[in-house]
């Protein structure tokens, strides 16, 4: 009997397909990038979360946040489904989990006869006041994110970074602050930072970052007192203050009707200095989404798992390291992953409000 | 080191003259002494300690980190120290940071071979930012676009004072400068140098619209040959020497011919930097071509060799000081005649005097203008022969008045990989020309060139683009605006391909001007002034 019913090995029931991971099994797709009749979504990042998917499965707050973003036809039919809740599809098991990388993320977890694989979207392991912490889950395979995995990616302390903004506040009370965040993760999880840090004054918002603050108050994250840059009283009363807006809208003419606008930006890339350079950055601000290098050796480390899988980012680099610690790695090279934050675009692109970093 | 650290950064990604000065003015406000000292020193090239070489830099690193991913982070980074600083393992030493100036204090004493361990024992202590300022400071390389008259400024509004008496000061008290400090900190009274060797901040000319030319009465000027070197200002007295660039700083070291000669003066001196014919006699000095003078700037230390073959000459054409006697609030008649009379007195060696050029108005000087043709010669000087000796560039007083070739100071701002034998080298250049934006002078695109450099200096260029870039696209990099290109082009046309609206016929890489500071850099409307039509660029 043994001899005939070789155990499966992970790959042969889970790959890459349609831009995403197919589960054979399950007849299921994770974060396909491709329209798909079932779809398991981790997270509400364009690059993972995408319209016109038969059946999506994801958290109520994804849901809600596919349905805000891509309207509520966005799926043929959206099944909500609780981290740490297992549901049976096909001849999977499948449960959600938090991911702690914003509101609703989750790594979904898939086990098909007795292999368990723990596909994480993506993550970080530090506090963020907007969501639930990373939970670890023992498994097989652990498939991972590398977005910045070199050694070089070491994120600071985020109080110390908003320490910073409102330093330069202090410095520059003549000038605007146009703050670059990804609208969704990163601009809500800002404003709660400068909220723990005392700043309560308005902070003034860029219309793309609208809906998704009304959502995340929605779901009980406070955000204090929030208002679209349209409805200031003048021009002259944005001096001093701090506006939010996607990444390009610092060299867009948006940012013409900011007083002298002092252009900062929230992303991981701030680390590198050449990055922020070529965003025209003045006040790069490095606060990350992502797990940072120690972050995610430490998370292969805590998943126990034998084997990661990468999906994007940095593969060799981790490969290496992994490598290192006796863990079989490789990349499977998703495309399509973290590519609008990966290569810096010129500062006149068009608003890309979706990516995270 | 916190302090310093932050205001490194700060700096290196704010770009407007302002924004810096208010940042600077922040440190000054906060950081404690003597580190504010010391901060300032190192902005303004000041402090003088032994350079660590990068290999020493990645010997430590080395016994640290993995050596693939330490390739792999440089080549994603770009920049050593910043990988270093990025990649330093994380210790529990935080609480154990030296502070600016213990770093400056223990290194400035330490021997080389103690180097190492120093080092090795700070980047543990620090964060990363501050093992960034730590290896920028160590390797003296800033880098963060702030020239030292920049940071005078700044500290002349800090202390409210100013921004002459800075430069007055500056030289005559060493980091951390206490006494300025205590000065502008109001704590004791403006502190008198122990010697008159500091530098005087020069008097700068106007260029000449010749326009303007017959508004200016001819019998008021006084003419003199513009000398085709660099601009220096030698200060003597007691057997001590100092020679300093225009911008202030002090090039001594590389020019000891001029320092012995000067041994036994008392006085402060203002001349061109020149170099004369090999054994030239002190009548009728051949000078050489500006090239040979380059040799001798671009190196701190100077070899016998090349103090034979390239002796340095100062033709001087004003006198500061005579003993402690300050002459600047005299006319330039009476400070000519005062020059005059301490020449023939002591004919000093190596030095000799900027004849006057004798002339009969305008029309008179103009011809004489176009019939120059020594090389060393640029054109003229018009100084007004009532002039006190102003520091800056005051209106009216003196002119420059080149020769006919047209020819532009630029700012290189990018370069470009070249192709065939020259794909490995940074060798086409784009540059600009100053004009005036909202956030203060920008650098406006004037033109490409791609030759006019000799092989060895293409070397030299090369080296500065890989040096001072600060942006990558493809093949092009963008470098910090620190290089001055003279531009000799045949003529100049408007053209709606440019964004500066103008486009230079020809244009060729005259002349590197190394010693010049990029902010001296000729303006836009300087070379819409060339156009046939004489200008103004129209907008579109």
């Amino acid at each position: 009997m043994t001899a005939l019913v070789q155990r499966q090995k992970p790959e042969d029931w889970i790959a890459p397909a349609g831009g995403g991971l197919a589960v054979g099994p399950g007849g299921f797709h994770i974060d396909p990038s491709r329209p798909v009749d079932r779809a398991v979504v981790t997270h509400g990042h364009a690059d993972h979360a995408r319209a016109g998917h038969g059946h999506v499965l994801a958290t109520p707050e994804t849901i809600a946040i596919m349905k805000s973003r891509y309207g509520p036809e966005a799926a043929g039919r959206f099944q909500p489904l609780s981290c740490g809740e297992p549901l049976t599809i096909g001849d999977t098991r499948l449960s959600l989990h938090p991911a702690g990388h914003i509101l609703g993320s989750a790594m979904a977890v898939v086990e098909h006869r007795g292999c368990r694989v723990a596909v994480s979207g993506d993550y970080k392991r530090r506090r963020d006041p907007t969501c639930p912490a990373f939970e670890p889950v023992a498994c097989d395979v652990f498939v991972t994110e590398a977005t910045f995995a070199l050694p070089v990616f070491r994120h600071p302390d985020d109080a110390a970074e908003v320490g910073r903004l409102l330093t330069s506040l202090r410095l520059f009370p003549d000038r605007a602050h146009l703050v670059g965040v990804y609208a969704l993760g990163k601009c809500q999880r800002l404003i709660r930072l400068l909220r723990e840090a005392g700043h309560d004054r308005t902070i003034w918002l860029h219309g793309a970052l609208l809906a998704l603050c009304d959502l995340y108050t929605a779901h009980g994250v406070d955000l204090g007192p929030c208002r679209p840059v349209a409805e200031a009283p003048s021009r002259e009363a944005l001096r001093g203050e701090i506006v939010l807006a996607p990444p390009s809208a610092g060299g867009d003419s948006w940012a013409r009707r900011l007083p002298d606008p002092r252009i900062a930006m929230a992303s991981g890339w701030m680390r590198v200095r050449a990055r922020a350079r070529q965003r025209r950055v003045e006040l790069p601000l490095v606060i990350s989404d992502h797990a940072d290098w120690d972050e995610l050796l430490q998370t292969i480390d805590d998943m126990q798992a034998p084997e990661v899988w990468i999906t994007h980012g940095r593969e060799e680099a981790l490969m290496h390291a992994a490598a290192a610690k006796g863990v079989r790695a490789r990349a499977l090279a998703l495309v399509g992953r973290g590519e609008e934050d990966e290569e810096a675009a010129p500062a006149t692109e068009p608003a890309a409000p979706d990516t995270d970093a | 080191m916190r302090d310093f650290a932050a205001l490194i950064e700060g700096l290196a990604f704010t770009p407007s003259r302002n924004g810096k000065i208010r940042l600077i003015v922040d440190y000054l406000a906060h950081a404690p002494d003597p580190a504010r000292g010391y901060g300032l020193a190192a902005l303004t090239g000041g402090l003088r300690f032994a350079q660590v070489k990068p290999a020493a830099i990645r010997d430590l690193i080395a016994t640290r980190t993995d050596p693939d991913l330490f390739a792999w982070s440089y080549d994603y980074v770009g920049d050593l120290a910043e990988t270093v600083s990025l990649m330093w393992p994380a210790t529990d030493r935080c609480g154990q940071a030296p502070t600016l100036a213990q770093v400056v204090e223990r290194f400035g004493a330490a021997r080389r071979a103690e180097v190492p361990a120093l080092l090795e024992d700070w980047l543990s202590a620090l964060d990363e930012s501050g093992r960034y300022a730590l290896l920028k400071l160590v390797t003296g390389g800033m880098r963060v676009g702030v020239s030292a008259r920049l940071a005078k400024l700044a500290l002349a509004e800090w202390g409210q004072v100013n921004v002459n008496d800075i430069e007055e000061l500056w030289h005559g008290f060493e980091p951390p400068y206490e006494e300025i400090f205590d000065w502008l900190s109001g704590c004791t009274g403006r502190p008198v140098p122990a010697t008159g060797l500091g530098f005087r901040p020069l008097m700068l000319a106007n260029p000449l619209d010749e326009a303007e030319l017959a508004r200016l009465p001819a019998s008021a000027f006084r003419a003199e040959y513009k000398w085709d070197g660099a601009r220096v200002q030698l200060a003597a007295e007691n057997g001590r020497v100092r020679l300093y660039s225009r911008a202030g700083d002090e090039i001594s070291a590389a020019f000891p011919d001029i320092a012995d000669a000067a041994l036994g003066l008392h006085a402060v001196l203002d001349g061109e930097l020149l170099v004369a014919a090999p054994g030239a006699g002190p009548v009728d000095v051949a000078i050489r071509p500006f090239n040979d003078l380059q040799q001798r700037l671009n190196r701190k230390k100077v070899t016998a060799a090349m103090l034979r073959s390239h002796p340095a000459h100062l033709r001087l054409y004003d006198i500061l000081f005579e003993g402690q006697e300050d002459l600047r609030p005299l006319s330039f008649g009476l400070r000519r005649q005062r020059l005059e009379d301490w020449y023939r007195r002591l004919r000093p060696a190596r030095m000799d005097l900027s004849p006057l050029v004798p002339f009969d108005g305008w029309p008179a000087l103009a011809t004489l203008r176009d019939s120059l043709r020594d090389a060393a010669v640029e054109g003229l000087m018009l100084k007004h022969a009532d002039s006190a000796y102003l520091p800056g560039r005051p209106k009216g007083h003196w002119f420059k008045w080149k020769r006919a070739a047209l020819t532009l100071d630029c700012v290189l701002m990018y370069a470009q990989r070249g192709h065939g034998k020259r794909s490995s080298f940074y060798s086409d250049f784009t540059f600009g020309a100053w004009q005036d934006g909202p956030d203060g002078p920008f650098l406006a695109p004037v033109g490409k060139a791609y030759f006019g450099f000799t092989d060895a200096e293409l070397v030299d260029l090369d080296r500065w683009v890989r040096r001072n870039t600060v942006n990558r696209f493809g093949p092009v990099r963008e470098v910090a605006p620190g290089l001055v290109l003279e531009i000799a082009f045949d003529s100049v046309q408007r053209s709606k391909r440019h964004k500066s609206g103008l486009a230079m016929r020809f244009p060729r890489i005259f002349r590197i001007r190394w010693d010049k500071p990029a902010a001296e850099a000729d303006r836009l409307e300087t070379l819409a002034a060339m156009l046939p039509d004489g200008g103004p660029i129209r907008a579109d």
